[in-house]
């Protein structure tokens, strides 16, 4: 029933998941949103030359990305929509982020390697065919079944599905023989100064991060995943995640957080293979051989004590941030992307940018870098206070979690100005498996290498 | 028991139209002979996107023969209701002569034997709710059955007043073990009260709901679980050559929840809900959704 025959088209492209070489945005692998967001983040525009930015944007208004999924028929618009789901590395790593996160940790309840490696066999059929677009199983329309896809997502395109696997450090526990494999420096985070984490969302043997550009899409991933798994996996915890959509912010400019401040100006060029390279791929030099073209994912569930925010005056709100609400420029500058100068002061020799904001602190001398690809997230209200419960899923991706992400975390939980406005309720990593090959299956190399 | 069975129960009175008058003589009642059915849905999975796993063996025949199956569980049914009938008795007894003590100790035993073939109950018109319906299931004015006399018992903690509630009980269990022996019982009865069974746990005995006032929830957990076995059971043969894979999956995790369940035995019976832990409950809801899954595959049997 319904059946879409994607595979082939899918597979034919599918080298790789990182949309670094310019060839692939003329096949249209990127949305305008996107293309926007790339070249107004990394200066990609340039290498490109001001024509062919055009004329791509011309093609891709004429494609839309905002045509209802019905009546996208021709092949160029699905195709704009699939993230290639086999490749090198994991997509929904350096992919641009889509609108909407659907994130799932589970805990291995078998105590068979066997039942865990079938598991993830099965989990890389059904994320091929989640990403595609493609009903999961085969027994979709037969009347004494239940049907093997859940059917919410049917009819649907791939919306940008793309769906990045990892696992905790807790699998490398005696379960299954695995504890000779993790690497060193991947262990639970350390504990932080003003943390107040709720053991409901901490931790997991395993991850996944569904994102895409629709919510059903993605929810739909998660949930066929959670039921692929029964009998050896349970959830552990879910957390959903939105951010600005691609038709509410045209421009693609820098999305804004829940706080009202642009979030990710900072961020590595995710088009430079080198500083990729250098911040986020686990190299052959690194550790483990499983991990070679892997990376470390670092989960935070950090609520935002909106209330207070909402009370605080425009120039504390800047002055915490360290950049002006309006442009995200640093203060002091006008420009959103100019350099944080750090060393400024004013006439009485203040700094202008106070040394305890949160971007001086997270920049710290800049040496050190993570790619973040944060949403937030709205969970409805605390019961207790009547307060919203909402803040950001703080995801960042970086090769070594230690040297990157805890010892800017330590900086920032130490003596952020914005700690006051915010509390980290979750927290997790995961060592996010290398991209799988077509035949192969995620954590191919862990289990067998 | 619970409002939420109109679908279900819908198909189950579906099927016993279609067999009712065939009575016993329903050798070949179930599936229509499609295609038969090619695998587990279970793992289905590990087919999907591939474009290259063996469809189903087109044309393929199901001519399986479900008469001794259905034999056998038409006389499992028949059993617990004769022991549903004989201990509602003992209780009600109990309640009418106001032995308070004994009416509680009486009382979750003899549902068991309701819960284990409930399915059936639900096929049968009023039976089920006026039986089991809790209270807000059904008009405060037809409320009746055992959970009324359960709040009598242990939120008020009497037996007053609760005579003809008694006697309207029985009658109604005595109704039931008439009714049953015509019942009709076909393949996808069985493969469909399987899975009914188990969601019987999941929407209301696992929260809790279920035995709101005696807390007795885990008696009715395992004897669905046990009615679900049975038909397992029933059914294994025909299953293990269909699909063996599915057969022995759906095994061990009956294995897996069982061996959940028994810590919480005390003496003949199960502890009081109340003294679960949170993520106890949740392990055993965990289970049985690691069990339901594959069990849900068994229409497998049927053919497609």
């Amino acid at each position: 029933m319904n059946k879409k025959d994607k595979n082939s088209r899918n597979k034919a492209d599918a080298d790789h998941g990182i949309p670094v070489p310019e060839t692939k945005l003329f096949n249209t692998k990127f949305s305008r949103r996107d293309m926007l967001r790339l070249t107004g983040a990394s200066g990609l525009g340039l290498l490109l030359g001001g024509g062919g930015v055009g004329g791509i944007m011309a093609a891709r208004q004429a494609a839309g990305r905002a045509v209802p999924a019905a009546a996208a028929s021709g092949q160029n618009e699905e195709q704009a929509d699939t993230i290639p789901f086999y490749g090198k590395h994991q997509a929904g790593i350096l992919t641009p982020a889509q609108n909407f996160l659907c994130f799932a940790s589970f805990d291995v309840t078998t105590t068979k390697v066997s039942d865990l490696k079938k598991l993830l066999e099965d989990w890389t059929a059904a994320a091929a065919a989640l990403t595609s677009g493609t009903m999961i199983g085969t027994a979709n329309d037969k009347p004494n079944l239940p049907p093997t896809d859940t059917g919410e997502a049917d009819g649907l395109t791939p919306s940008g599905c793309t769906l990045t696997f990892g696992a905790g450090p807790a699998l490398f526990d005696s379960r299954f023989g695995l504890s000779g494999k993790r690497p060193a420096s991947f262990t639970e985070l350390p504990a932080f100064p003003g943390d107040s984490l709720e053991p409901q969302w901490c931790g997991g043997d395993l991850c996944v991060q569904a994102c895409a550009d629709d919510m059903q899409v993605a929810f739909h991933a998660i949930r066929n995943l959670a039921r692929i798994a029964r009998g050896t996996a349970v959830l552990r915890w879910t957390q959903e995640g939105f951010q600005r959509s691609g038709s509410a912010d045209p421009s693609g400019g820098t999305p804004r957080n829940l706080l009202g401040f642009k979030d990710g100006t900072g961020n590595p060029d995710v088009t430079d293979e080198t500083q990729m390279r250098n911040i986020v791929w686990s190299g052959s030099a690194d550790g483990p051989a499983w991990m070679n073209g892997g990376t470390y994912l670092a989960v935070r569930r950090v609520r935002f004590r909106i209330e207070v925010w909402d009370r605080s005056s425009l120039s504390d709100q800047e002055a915490t941030f360290g950049r002006h609400r309006q442009s995200g420029a640093p203060i002091g500058a006008g420009d959103e992307f100019a350099e944080l100068n750090l060393a400024a002061a004013d006439a009485s020799g203040k700094p202008v940018i106070p040394p305890d904001s949160h971007s001086a602190l997270a920049h710290g001398d800049g040496s050190v870098k993570i790619l973040r690809r944060s949403y937030s997230y709205s969970s409805g209200m605390d019961l207790k206070t009547g307060q919203l419960d909402a803040g950001l899923v703080f995801i960042s991706f970086q090769k070594d979690l230690m040297k990157q992400f805890v010892s800017i975390q330590q900086r920032l939980a130490k003596n952020d100005r914005l700690n006051e406005y915010m509390v980290h309720t979750g927290s997790a990593v995961f060592a996010c498996f290398p991209g799988v090959r077509e035949g192969g299956y995620i954590g191919e190399l862990l289990l067998e290498g | 028991m619970k409002i939420g069975y109109a679908v279900p129960a819908g198909l189950l009175a579906a099927s016993l139209l279609f067999a009712g008058c065939a009575g016993k003589d329903n050798s070949n009642n179930d599936g229509n002979n499609g295609n038969s059915g090619n695998n587990s849905g279970n793992n289905a999975a590990a087919q999907a996107g591939s474009g290259t796993e063996s469809v189903a063996k087109a044309g393929g025949e199901t001519n399986a023969d479900f008469t001794t199956a259905i034999d056998e569980y038409r006389k499992y049914v028949i059993e617990q209701c004769d022991a549903f009938v004989k201990q509602t008795e003992g209780f009600t007894d109990a309640v009418k002569a106001g032995k308070l003590d004994e009416a509680k100790t009486l009382y979750a035993p003899a549902r068991m034997h309701y819960e284990r073939i409930e399915p059936i109950a639900e096929a049968l018109g009023d039976l089920d709710p006026n039986i089991d319906a809790r209270e807000n299931d059904v008009d405060a004015a037809d409320w009746r059955g055992f959970h009324k006399i359960e709040q009598a018992l242990w939120q008020n903690n009497t037996t007053e007043g609760m005579t003809d509630v008694a006697d309207r009980l029985l009658k109604d269990a005595q109704l039931l073990r008439a009714k049953v022996e015509t019942a009709g019982i076909d393949a996808n009865l069985l493969v469909t009260g399987a899975v009914e069974l188990l969601n019987e746990v999941s929407s209301s005995k696992v929260t809790g709901e279920e035995e709101r006032y005696s807390h007795t929830d885990l008696y009715d957990f395992v004897a669905n679980v046990e009615g679900a076995q049975k038909i397992y059971e029933l059914l294994k043969p025909e299953l293990a050559k269909k699909d063996p894979a599915l057969e022995q999956t759906i095994g061990e995790r009956f294995t897996a929840l069982t061996n959940e369940l028994a810590p919480f035995k005390s003496g003949e019976g199960y502890v009081s809900y109340e003294t679960l832990k949170p993520e106890e409950v949740r392990r055993l809801s965990q289970n049985l959704d690691a069990l339901a899954e594959p069990l849900s595959n068994m229409g497998t049997i049927l053919g497609v």
